[in-house]
């Protein structure tokens, strides 16, 4: 057992956390407050290599472990939770089904661009009546000759609507349930590709999120992932890896709460001395400290277990339940350090809450993660 | 960064299960019911080098180091709680003297130790000095060579089956001073009060000790005049990877009885297992359980690296042991009414978890060692 960083994860830390006060802190608040998607800060993250951290360097990735990826993505939403979660999606879930199940034709073509930050991927797999229950997919795509013609709606898309490719998840054969999934790379150019409303969301305003229209798509088969059927397992591949980066956005949000409300425990001064003084406030430091430490050692731990190619379905969803609920607790508890303060938009406390929510009900929530784990259990 | 254990890390886990399981398990629930000191136990701790995990074999030790003691600790407190405590406590013992002690009293202690002896144990708290550790009033009169040591101490565990007991004692009031002395069995004037009736941990061996006009010679200190609290701070910030370790045993025996009992029991025309009021308690336990291991391990690391841990043993302390006795809790849950009777061992592991948020420092000192890290 070692706990220790690597001396690239290090660097990849102090690289990241440097960036990340520098240039996305000072812009979070403007960027949620006129739900502005980042387009500068991806562009800065693409000259990283954060765009494709562990994708391979000759598929136009940086060429990390997952352990890097989690670790950068904790700095990136520790200043932004929003810029966090569109470099999360880019990497696990639109670069990595790619890498797993493309063609090197469809990796050439897809996967280079977006893992060099030149384009943006997104994730098709939601539907208005698929969510938990993702086998239940309406999108249908009927072979016609060479390709498919894919017709439906996805929607509660992150990224959606800057996005330039979409890993995209269509019944190819009903009869077949979840074994009749079948995923694509799509171009999101494409005739017949069309975008809803971008959704008002409570929090992480800066990511844009919103529904996509398909009418009569024609896909080549070559933009097919994996075989036929192959499409559920290509998800919950996918998703395995999704939630290690969900877990560090979460990771990044509880830092957030913790730091901010630190500081201001320190500097706010009640009944004649620092409220960081009373137990009451230490108390909810200590358990923020000591939940999120856990959380970051669940994350660490299903990341490197994917570095090391082993099965990590189930320590991938305890890293992510436990990781967004502490998140979610750290922002509860910053708020209410905060007083009233924590209420109003001056002091990032009430964006941390709003931020941290998401990351119980995205990629899974914490009742699928509960089942994954709980099924994990029960089987052993 | 690398989450397996080494193959001797692993070699202690398979062994120290083997032994937890097939030995100390099948009497786990006979020594809770007879509140019955399991010596037989102690001994094949010593036998399989158990007890001296902390220092080298010229001691008598087997130097396995922090993480395998934390790993041993754990197998052995799943299958019996009440020796786990007393194996913590006498490496803990051994650790200080290790640390803190001359070449003499080395030898003379640690071989004891490690051999199963006798058990160590470590008197710092008083009637009234529990977590305000430095209010100690038990008094070590200077008296030429000697030392003769007056007041009394409470809840000690291996109190009465201790071959050395490390005893703090104020030297000097004024600028206060407290040091450590081994005190041997025996010496007249140290007299091993009556054992507590406790809820849980019952064969453990937890006493009052007191000493009236206790002569000990001078060469008894461990460490320097004066160096007794950071002794004991030494010895705790360790001791709580042990607690931290011993309530994950604990609690992962109790989710393995209702993980098996929830696939097992019917109602409504199913296995409990299938529904997801039962699911979700296992769940939670097992990824908090999940996350206080790794909290342990963690501070065992840097512990085995001489990274200073303090702040990380009480965050591993305080999470696992609460983590673990909510663990106990949905375990008892699970199995409803048979959850509440001796026929299962869930009820024993609530009692006997219920402790570890208490002793070697109380959840609530472990908040104030971390918020401090954090404010300072």
């Amino acid at each position: 057992m070692m706990f220790e960083l690597t001396e690239e994860q290090r660097m990849i830390q102090e690289t990241a956390r440097n960036f990340a006060q520098k240039e996305v802190l000072p812009k979070a608040a403007e960027l949620d407050e006129n739900s502005r998607f980042p387009t500068e800060l991806i562009r800065q993250m693409a000259e990283l290599g954060f765009m494709g951290i562990a994708i391979p360097e000759e598929y136009g990735g940086a060429g990390m472990d997952h352990v890097c990826y989690a670790i950068a993505m904790e700095e990136i939403s520790r200043a932004c939770a929003s810029t966090g979660v569109i470099m999360s999606v880019n990497n696990s879930l639109a670069c990595d089904p790619i890498l797993k199940f493309g063609s090197e034709e469809i990796k050439r073509e897809y996967l280079v661009p977006m893992a060099s930050g030149k384009k943006l991927g997104c994730f098709g797999l939601t539907e208005p009546g698929a969510g938990s229950d993702a086998g239940s997919q309406k999108t249908t795509a009927v072979r016609d000759g060479d390709s498919y013609v894919v017709n439906g709606t996805k929607n509660f898309i992150t990224n959606a609507p800057q996005a330039d490719t979409c890993v995209l998840f269509t019944m190819t054969d009903k009869s077949k349930m979840h074994k009749g999934i079948t995923a694509f790379a799509i171009d999101m150019k494409w005739k017949g590709v069309s975008l809803g409303k971008p959704e008002k969301k409570m929090g992480i305003k800066a990511s844009a999120t919103s529904s996509i229209i398909f009418e009569d798509v024609r896909v080549p088969a070559k933009n097919r992932l994996g075989n036929e059927g192959d499409g559920f397992k290509v998800a919950m591949n996918t998703l395995d890896g999704g939630r290690i980066g969900i877990a560090a956005q979460a990771l990044g949000i509880a830092r957030a709460s913790l730091e901010d409300a630190l500081t201001y425990a320190k500097d706010r001064k009640q009944f004649g001395q620092s409220i960081s003084d009373f137990q009451a406030i230490q108390w909810m430091l200590a358990d923020i400290a000591t939940e999120l430490d856990a959380a970051r050692l669940l994350t660490w731990r299903a990341a490197w277990m994917k570095d090391h190619r082993m099965r990590h379905s189930k320590e991938s969803a305890m890293a992510k339940l436990y990781a967004s609920e502490t998140a979610m607790r750290a922002a509860v508890k910053g708020v209410q350090i905060h007083g009233g303060y924590g209420y109003i938009r001056e002091y990032p406390a009430e964006r941390h809450f709003r931020d941290a929510k998401i990351t119980e009900i995205y990629e899974g929530t914490s009742e699928i993660q509960r089942l994954v784990i709980s099924a994990a259990l029960l089987k052993e | 960064m690398d989450f397996r254990f080494t193959d001797e890390q692993r070699q202690v886990e398979e062994m120290v299960r083997g032994l937890a399981r097939k030995e100390f398990a099948p009497r786990a629930a006979q020594v809770d019911e007879e509140s019955r000191y399991p010596a037989e136990n102690h001994r094949r701790l010593a036998e399989l080098g158990l007890l001296g995990m902390l220092y080298p074999a010229s001691f008598g030790g087997s130097e396995a180091g922090p993480v395998s003691y934390a790993i041993a600790l754990r197998e052995v407190a799943g299958g019996c709680a009440s020796t786990g405590v007393g194996m913590a406590v006498t490496n803990m013992v051994g650790e200080a003297i290790f640390r803190f002690g001359n070449e003499e009293q080395r030898r003379r202690y640690l071989p004891m130790l490690s051999g199963g002896k006798g058990a160590g144990a470590f008197a710092l708290t008083e009637p009234g000095a529990g977590s305000d550790a430095g209010g100690l009033s038990t008094f070590a009169r200077e008296d030429g060579e000697h030392f003769v040591l007056d007041g009394s101490k409470v809840f000690i565990t291996n109190g009465a089956h201790a071959c050395v007991s490390i005893v703090l004692a104020v030297t000097r009031r004024s600028p206060r001073m407290i040091s450590a002395f081994l005190v041997d069995p025996g010496t007249p004037g140290f007299t091993v009060g009556k054992g507590e009736h406790k809820m849980g941990l019952k064969g453990s061996d937890t006493v009052s000790l007191s000493f009236e006009e206790c002569r000990v010679h001078g060469s008894a200190m461990l460490g320097s005049p004066g160096e007794g609290l950071k002794i004991a701070l030494s010895a705790l910030d360790g001791g709580r990877i042990g607690i931290a370790s011993q309530a994950i045993g604990i609690a992962r025996a109790a989710l393995a009885t209702a993980t098996e009992y929830a696939k097992d029991r019917r109602q409504f025309g199913q296995a409990i297992g299938e529904f997801q009021a039962i699911q979700w308690k296992l769940a939670d336990a097992a990824t908090e359980l999940d996350a206080s291991q790794l909290l342990a391990f963690r501070a065992a690391c840097l512990k085995e690296r001489n990274v200073p841990y303090t702040k990380e043993a009480s965050m591993a302390k305080v999470f696992a042991t609460e983590a673990g006795n909510r663990a106990c809790h949905a375990a008892i849950q699970v199995l409803g009414g048979y959850g509440y009777i001796r026929e299962y061992p869930v009820e024993r592991h609530l009692r006997d978890i219920r402790v570890t948020t208490i002793y070697e420092g109380t959840s609530e000192i472990q908040r104030l060692v971390i918020s401090r890290a954090l404010t300072r």
